[in-house]
């Protein structure tokens, strides 16, 4: 508790601890907001690029402001409520679906000197705090905790709607929410065995004490933490949530004006903590290669801010080059893919904890743990052929009987 | 902060989640009572937790939680089920059994 | 509680021990409450199902708010984790599922009502009575939020039994539920 704690607040609280603290959240609440425009602007700019367009180019140098213009505009639009809506709810709604996006970065540390056993204090008003609003010692599970709540955005909103197409497509959006946030939650498990804290800024402090833990974290449970971010994102190649063919609009469609820019922006803003989630629990948060002595409170932000960058980038280039998935190869991905792999790493690596503590040799350890692992896969992958194939052998029988009492009615 | 407030709400959330599964027709709104009864339970667990400085009710409160969850899934499936063969999930009409 | 302790909580002095009161605990504790047993009767009053888990929503954070304040974070996280991020959106798929209890429930027959607010306030009246008769001043005597290891090791050495009897009925839930719901 007391490790995890920001020193800010061991020495009690005063009104410059109650400053600092306000001015950290401000100047994060900000930050995002300015962020959010920017990466939209991003994206499409982005995406034109890929798809031989010009993108927006009219608003500001490069359309730098295009974002301001949309949200201009859709403020000034009339803002319509449908009959058969619940008033209530469909208020609330998408305010749901924004406010955890926002509370979910609060855990996030964005810079301090992590390099050489650092433990990424930084001064401010002659006080050392972290560079991050919060360090709740549960943080990672408050990260789920509100991406849990985010679901609720979605499905009230296409609820509350009275209408068919946002009310399905609200239920598609909540099942894969749900469904994804399971092999999320495991990806997760294995760094807290490897790094033994749930607080964000131990997490980045255990990280760079090793390597990042790349060999435990960084290939498989990264890996599953991109696959299902991006569905929990409902970003392409998983947003058949908002699949136009198929559900017109989605669960937003009878949103408009206001309340639907909140959407827009929730949607952005989601991804902008989601990379810098990935980037806090996987990749080493703020730390990087060069930190120089001059300015060294620049590098670790700099470092953060390419990393997020990248993983910005590679969200709009999964857009631009993979199709969507249909709703039952999603839901077979994520159940019997994403979830059993991310249970059966932890496993292995759980495996090995034990093996060290107990002083076991490491390498028949491995080797009969990846034995039991490929006995459960191949388990597994036959359970699902056999049901798969007696599902195919009812369907078969089905048509062949009404085939066949179709025909017998044509003989009598 | 006393024990009492604490054993207080959590005695007015069981009352009201009494009064729920007695007196809501709808299968799962008397489900969703249950859930307020064992949260009402739950609450009691930490707060003596809490007052005895010891851990068992935390772990006790996190074991209820855990049985809730199981309760809820087969719970709803009942009520699926209840749902297509009846076409309606009203508890007082599920009267077959009376004599 | 006596009538010192309720002149206590009410105006943040203790005139028994004399001590200093935890004001910012008790307003948080008295708003929070206030929110949960408002959110409850509305809970099993209103007509509405969608509201109605609306309603379980708000008291169960309530609940994470005061398991916090307890110092129990780990519980209280995980009763948002679940409860509210699966248990009632389960809840909210149940409703939508079966259609019959979309909108306006048709509420119950009067006389059922009455009943039922009866028992409801006689085993509230019975409770309060026992705890107030049985608690009286008692005072929480934690000063420090506990370890998420703590729980951890208490989960894994002394109650490793029911922590395995529960992931058994979790299983064993699971299967059930897909057995029941299952069309054919």
């Amino acid at each position: 508790m007391i490790l995890a704690a920001d020193p800010l607040l061991v020495d009690g609280i005063d009104l410059t601890v109650v400053l600092i603290v306000l001015l950290k959240a401000g100047v994060a609440f900000a930050l995002l907001l300015v962020a959010v425009m920017l990466v939209i602007w991003f994206e499409r700019k982005l995406i034109s690029d890929m798809q031989n367009r010009i993108g927006p180019a009219l608003a500001g140098p490069w359309g730098i402001l295009q974002t301001l213009a949309d949200g201009i505009k859709l403020f000034f639009k009339e803002d319509l409520l449908p009959t058969r809506a619940d008033r209530v709810v469909f208020r609330l709604a998408p305010y749901l679906s924004i406010i955890p996006a926002f509370v979910a970065f609060a855990i996030v540390p964005v810079g301090g000197d992590f390099s050489d056993g650092g433990d990424g204090t930084v001064s401010m008003f002659g006080r050392s705090t972290f560079l991050q609003v919060a360090d709740p010692p549960v943080g990672v599970l408050f990260f789920l905790a509100l991406s849990a709540v985010a679901v609720y955005g979605v499905m009230l909103a296409g609820w509350s709607s009275g209408s068919k197409y946002p009310l399905l497509g609200s239920v598609r959006a909540s099942a894969q929410m749900i469904s994804y946030e399971a092999a999320l939650g495991l990806a997760i498990a294995t760094v807290f065995l490897s790094s033994g804290s749930l607080s964000t800024h131990d997490i980045v402090v255990g990280q760079s004490a090793t390597t990042w833990n790349v060999l435990a974290t960084g290939i498989v449970p990264f890996g599953i933490f991109l696959i299902a971010g991006t569905a929990e994102l409902n970003r392409p190649p998983f947003d058949l949530v908002e699949a136009e063919q198929e559900l017109v609009g989605g669960f937003h469609t009878e949103y408009s004006s206001i309340r639907f820019a909140l959407f827009f922006l929730s949607e952005f803003m989601n991804m902008i903590t989601m990379s810098a989630i990935a980037v806090t629990l996987f990749l080493g948060g703020p730390a990087g290669p060069i930190v120089t002595q001059r300015v060294a409170w620049v590098w670790p932000l700099f470092w953060f801010f390419l990393k997020v960058m990248a993983f910005l980038f590679t969200f709009v280039w999964l857009r631009a080059t993979l199709p969507r998935f249909r709703y039952d190869q999603l839901m077979d991905l994520g159940w019997k893919v994403l979830i059993p792999a991310a249970l059966g790493w932890f496993l292995l690596i759980a495996t090995l904890d034990v093996a060290a503590d107990l002083g076991w040799p490491t390498i028949p350890v491995v080797i009969v743990g990846v034995l039991v692992l490929w006995g459960g896969a191949s388990l597994l992958s036959g359970a699902v052929r056999k049901a798969q194939a007696e599902r195919l052998e009812e369907a078969d029988r089905g048509a062949d009987e009404t085939a066949g009492s179709a025909s017998g009615l044509g003989e009598a | 902060m006393y024990l009492n407030q604490f054993l207080l709400l959590s005695a007015a959330l069981f009352a009201i989640g009494v009064y729920g599964v007695l007196a809501r027709r709808n299968g799962v709104l008397v489900l969703m009572s249950i859930e307020l009864i064992l949260n009402a339970v739950n609450i009691n667990l930490v707060a003596f937790a809490a007052f005895g400085n010891q851990l068992a009710g935390e772990v006790f409160a996190l074991f209820v939680i855990a049985v809730a969850a199981a309760e809820v899934g087969v719970g709803l499936a009942m009520i699926l089920l209840l749902y297509r063969n009846r076409k309606s999930i009203d508890l007082t009409q599920i009267d077959l059994m009376r004599g | 509680m006596s009538t010192p302790a309720i002149f206590a909580a009410v105006t943040g002095f203790d005139p028994l021990t004399g001590g200093e009161f935890l004001v910012a605990q008790n307003i948080a504790f008295a708003i929070m409450a206030i929110t949960m047993l408002v959110s409850a009767v509305r809970m099993v009053t209103t007509g509405n199902v969608v509201h109605a888990a609306l309603y379980l929503v708000i008291v169960l954070a309530g609940a994470a708010g005061i398991f916090i304040l307890l110092g129990a974070e780990f519980v209280g996280v995980t009763q948002v984790l679940v409860y509210i991020g699966a248990i009632v959106v389960l809840f909210l798929f149940g409703i939508m599922l079966t259609k019959g209890s979309f909108g306006a429930d048709d509420g119950v027959g009067g006389e059922r009502r009455g009943i039922a607010a009866m028992v409801g306030a006689l085993v509230l009246a019975v409770m309060a009575a026992a705890l107030l008769d049985t608690f009286r001043d008692a005072e929480l005597s934690r000063a420090e939020p506990s370890l998420t290891a703590d729980v951890a090791d208490l989960i894994f050495s002394r109650y490793i039994v029911p922590f395995e009897a529960i992931s058994v009925l979790l299983l064993a839930a699971l299967i059930g539920a897909i057995v029941v719901a299952r069309g054919d």
